[in-house]
């Protein structure tokens, strides 16, 4: 249970958060015509006749847009109507040709599932968390009206229009802006492993029309309003609070929350009534009489769940039962190329005998240090999971200690070398030649003769000194085991 | 069930079609006619029938994901596309600016 | 040398193969006669250079052996079809110097088996309309009088009127018609020529402004069966741009007619005997029961119990499809723009569409926005497509046992133009006989059965099980060689 509450003059009350994503939809083509969905072309360039309305034109749906659509719904466990159809969607703007948006109201093609956002203390949220999914439908994206190229005119480019996207419709079962922020990271998480959505935020691929409303906790839902279009996770929680704040203080001035659509303006990180557009909507929805209804076959069904992916949950679970803890478990399935690479790094790391926590740690501390201060991610990173294999597999082995791998892996970063081989030019290898590091042990109780004698008296944590000095000595290429057992023996 | 005038406008206002009072008026009359008309189908019992989904038994067929693949649905002709726009403006459509 | 323009397209094509005549002969003459029949009304835009073009391929073709199906024939197209630069309006103000940059199927189909436009037909506007009178480009008169001493012009039928007056007045051999409601049958019947509207998907509706998007189907109009037949073959066909297209073989319908009915059974459907109707048209289809029993077939008497049901139905789901399907008509990418000073965008949809849009567009825009709307769309447009499955199943249980359906095509001879057009209702009545094949989806014809006492033509409908348009041309076969139909209007042009 979420404890977040605005805190009002009457008392605290409680927010109440449903979220329809529109998730556009990985393809080569439109969902009912052959034109590129490519990001960034020329106005006008990515549009078919289809796509422009021009009369006579007829929408054929894509094959791949149906599965891709499936598949997510696999993923979120939800149940896949066989039978399903498409509506049209009637209304005037300058961003829809065809004066309605084929979409999918009365049978969608997918039906309830969930969605399990992970307990984050720090966040608020002490469990794990299901929320619920309604429906998962397929409709068309709408074209782009440009207002500032002209003075008195808008313009159009439909390059956009006819793009396919899922609507993915959550229950109103979150209740604080974290948990809504846990939910649509975790939801662009799983349609980036499965591959249906590439969840890029930047660039449109994702927008969530935010639903909140405020109750005081135990009362009946109270009136929502819904904010349009919002395109990253941060805003999402801005809506969020600001909108529940703007609620509490309005009812409790005498106002009442009318239902209606807001846009939020991340300029100065407020929602405003969109009252214009909402003149008497009446979107006179009916089956699309240019389509028969959409049935799917068993074969079909077969191959969508067979083509998917392990999914965050199966691998964080997975990774759990490796001994790699649960924080480095959230982190590197968070993000679909960190669990490819990851993946690929213990099937090739484990032959060379490390383990996976170790390997976990690695990545999740000195890696992701690395990139981080070079400004990349691990698409693009100068190592790869073979390499850093190579690197765990000496410090595994004694070959050198963890000191050393942090060298050899900074040399590896800046000059792409593998790591035996910077290991074998600049002799870093490990030593365990006893004669070597007790002719330096010998030397060290020589010279810090005081320090013995106050070891000896019973300082005991002066032991590590002793150690650091040996490994200094030996310039961090003793084995720090070997160098332990002859510093007792000598100074017992 | 009669409509007034006042439905008639909100009727064309939906389907964006401006209308005269003279219309209105005129076009009051006639829709109640075929409204009126076409209200026998609550005579019949319906009980239990599906409405027509498809006229002939057919299944809906999908395409496959690629692009262009026949040049009269796929992409990459502005030219085509803008040819017979009122207003095309360097690659776009221009209409009214809108005031979002 | 005989007038080359009375040759239905059969002979045309094989007279054209045996040298009797060229191609450029053909056209020519029907171009003359499209050219000197302005008053007929019946081209929106006149093509002979079109036709010209094809025929002349048609003789190069002959000579060098590579004769296509329909090579030589010159053919008038529906203006509801879009012609790679041709102007296609659609009969109406909206679309006026729309010029397409592609060609529907069912056209490219027709130019690729040989045949050549002569010019491009008016129709009812959006083919909306019974009488061919909601033309934003003037009302099509047909060549037909009554024979009663006035000079009253008669409506040729709707929305396929400029096609059905073409044919019967020899300015096309053959022509495009497209179906929602009748709108191939009715001015077939009104003109004393032949028309089918085949299966529901057998044509391609890729390229043909939409009405109503379950309804329409393309379909030939011609002189006679043989020639629908022909036509029919070279218009139908799988198109993976449509995905109400069926995927099925077109059958040789030209080589498997046959008037032999024997082991034939005719349907003749009691509720389609309207009280009150005129008594030339009973007489007829009685004279048509008869011819079928001559030509071998059973008659049997079938209900179609849900019939009066029908043209409601219709008249919810139809409108319901075109106030949706005629959206796209916003003055934003092709088309009128009307935009009054200081217009904003919606002032601008609203100025467009109330200018651009003919009065009965308005009207059945109107009834169809609001048997959709918020609250009505269950009591009306639900409970309309749940009536249209009881009137599938009709026919349905009906054709366990007949194969065919015999009935008039419409309730009247053609009335005079003006007659019906202050009342909506009585002229959607009209299409009473021929709505309902067209909520079910099945082939139908009309055939030229009779004159009635005015010395107006009156047709015949058969309607036939789904996908069996053989079985309706054979039967309309046998009552065309009975009938011997061969009245035709005096030219009055």
């Amino acid at each position: 249970m979420s404890d977040y509450r605005i805190k009002g003059e009457t008392g605290e009350w409680e927010v109440v958060i449903g979220l329809e994503v529109h998730a556009q939809i990985t393809t080569n083509a439109k969902l009912f015509s052959g034109a590129a969905t490519a990001f960034g072309a020329e106005p006008n360039t990515q549009v078919s006749l289809v796509d422009a309305a021009m009369p006579g034109m007829l929408p054929v749906p894509n094959r791949e847009c149906i599965r891709q659509a499936v598949r997510t719904g696999m993923a979120i466990e939800a149940q896949i109507n066989k039978w399903s159809r498409f509506d049209r969607k009637n209304y005037f703007y300058a961003d829809l040709p065809q004066g309605y948006q084929i979409s999918q109201l009365y049978h969608p093609l997918v039906g309830e599932g969930a969605i399990t956002v992970e307990a984050d203390e720090k966040a608020g949220i002490p469990e794990p968390k299901v929320i619920g999914v309604e429906r998962i439908h397929v409709e068309q994206d709408a074209g782009k009206l440009m207002h500032d190229q002209h003075p008195t005119m808008s313009y159009v480019d439909l390059n956009r229009s006819g793009v396919a996207l899922m609507e993915i419709v959550s229950k109103p079962d979150m209740r604080s802006p974290a948990e809504a922020g846990a939910y649509v990271r975790k939801l662009r998480a799983i349609l980036r492993y499965v591959g249906s959505c590439d969840g890029n935020m930047e660039e449109g691929s994702m927008r969530a029309d935010v639903n909140v409303s405020v109750r005081k906790p135990g009362d009946e839902f109270g009136t929502r309003t819904e904010t349009k279009n919002v395109n990253s996770v941060r805003f999402v929680m801005a809506v969020i609070e600001g909108e529940a704040k703007r609620q509490v203080e309005l009812i409790e001035s005498g106002g009442t929350v009318v239902q209606e659509t807001r846009l939020y303006d991340p300029d100065r990180n407020e929602t405003r009534s969109m009252r214009s557009k909402e003149d008497a909507h009446d979107y006179r929805y009916f089956p699309d009489p240019d389509l028969l209804p959409l049935e799917l076959d068993d074969a079909f069904l077969a191959e969508c769940r067979e083509s998917l992916p392990e999914l965050p949950d199966a691998k964080r679970d997975r990774y759990l039962a490796l001994g790699i803890s649960a924080y480095n478990a959230d982190v590197l399935t968070a993000e679909v190329e960190a669990a490819r690479w990851f993946d690929t790094l213990l099937e090739v790391g484990l032959a060379t005998g490390a383990k996976p926590a170790t390997a976990a740690n690695w990545v999740t501390s000195e890696l992701f240090g690395a990139l981080n201060r070079m400004g990349r991610d691990l698409t693009d990173s100068p190592v790869s999971p073979e390499q850093a294999a190579e690197l765990l597999g000496l410090v595994a082995d004694g070959t050198i200690s963890g000191t050393i791998a942090k060298q050899v892996f900074e040399k590896m970063l800046e000059s792409g070398d593998g790591a035996a081989a910077i290991v074998e030019r600049d002799g870093l290898k490990q030593t365990s030649d006893t004669g070597a590091i007790e002719a330096e042990i010998a030397k060290i109780l020589t010279a810090n003769a005081d320090k013995v004698e106050q070891y000896k008296g019973g300082k005991e944590a002066l032991f590590g000194f002793f150690v650091g000095q040996t490994m200094k000595a030996m310039q961090g290429k003793a084995n720090p085991q070997v160098v332990n057992e002859l510093l007792k023996k000598a100074l017992s | 069930m009669t409509i007034d005038q006042a439905t008639v406008r909100k009727i064309a206002s939906l389907a964006r079609i401006a209308i005269s009072d003279a219309e209105a008026a005129a076009m009051e009359g006639e829709l109640n006619g075929i409204l009126g008309w076409v209200e026998q189908l609550g005579e019949v019992d319906v009980t239990g029938v599906e409405p027509m989904t498809a006229v002939i038994p057919n299944t809906l067929r999908l395409r496959d994901d690629v692009i262009d693949a026949d040049p009269l649905t796929g992409g990459n002709r502005r030219d085509d596309v803008l040819a017979n726009a009122p207003a095309a403006m360097h690659g776009f459509f221009g209409v009214p600016k809108v005031i979002e | 040398m005989t007038d080359l323009t009375n040759l239905t397209v059969a002979q045309i094509r094989d007279g054209h193969r045996a040298g009797d005549f060229s191609a450029v002969e053909v056209a020519e003459a029907f171009s003359a006669n499209v050219a000197g029949a302005k008053a007929l009304n019946a081209f929106i835009v006149e093509t002979p250079e079109h036709a010209l073009a094809a025929a002349k391929t048609a003789d190069a073709d002959r000579a060098a052996g590579t004769l296509k199906p329909l090579s030589g024939v010159p053919i008038g197209m529906k203006d509801l079809f879009c012609t790679d630069g041709v102007q296609t309006t659609a009969a109406s103000h909206m679309l006026e110097g729309f010029v397409p940059r592609y060609e529907s199927t069912v056209s490219q189909k027709l130019w690729d088996a040989g045949a050549g436009m002569l010019g491009k037909l008016n129709l009812d506007q959006f083919a909306m309309g019974s009488s061919n009178e909601t033309s934003y480009f003037g009302n099509v008169i047909s060549p037909w009088k009554r024979k009663d001493g006035g000079n009253a012009s008669l409506a040729p039928g709707g929305s396929s009127g400029g096609s059905s007056t073409a044919i019967a007045a020899r300015l096309c051999p053959a022509a495009t018609g497209t179906d929602t409601g009748g709108s191939i049958r009715q001015p077939a019947a009104f003109t004393g020529i032949s028309g089918i509207k085949p299966t529901y998907g057998r044509c391609s509706r890729w390229g043909i402004v939409a009405f109503a998007s379950s309804l329409d189907q393309a379909g030939p109009m011609a002189r006679d069966v043989r020639d629908c037949a022909i036509m029919l073959e070279n218009m139908a066909g799988f198109d993976p741009k449509d995905a109400t297209s069926l995927n099925m073989a077109v059958p040789n319908l030209e080589a498997a007619l046959s008037s032999d009915l024997k082991g034939k059974t005719v349907g003749i459907p009691k509720e389609y005997r309207l009280e009150g109707i005129d008594p030339d048209i009973d007489a007829m289809w009685d004279a048509g029961i008869a011819m079928l029993k001559d030509a071998g077939a059973a008659v049997v008497e079938i209900s179609l119990p849900h019939t009066k049901y029908a043209l409601p139905a219709y008249y919810i789901i139809a409108p319901a499809e075109a106030s949706s399907n005629l959206a796209r008509y916003d003055g934003v990418r092709y088309g009128l723009r009307a935009l009054p000073q200081g217009a904003g965008l919606q002032d601008m949809y609203a100025a467009t569409r109330a200018e651009g849009f003919g009065a009965e567009v308005k009207r059945r825009i109107m009834i169809g926005t609001y048997v959709l709307s918020a609250g009505f769309y269950d009591a009306y447009y639900t409970q309309a497509q749940k009536v249209r499955t009881l009137i599938a199943r009709d026919f349905e249980r009906a054709f366990a046992s007949c194969d065919v359906i015999l009935a008039p095509t419409a309730p009247s001879a053609a009335f005079g133009l003006g007659e019906k057009m202050a009342d909506p209702l009585s002229m959607y009545l009209n299409d009473v006989f021929a709505v309902p094949a067209s909520l079910a989806g099945l082939p139908a014809m009309s055939v030229p059965a009779a004159l009635n006492r005015e010395g107006l033509p009156l047709g015949l409908q058969i309607i036939g099980k789904a996908f069996d348009e053989q079985g309706v041309l054979n039967a309309g076969l046998a009552i065309e060689e009975r009938a011997g139909f061969t009245a035709r209007a005096e030219k009055w042009w």
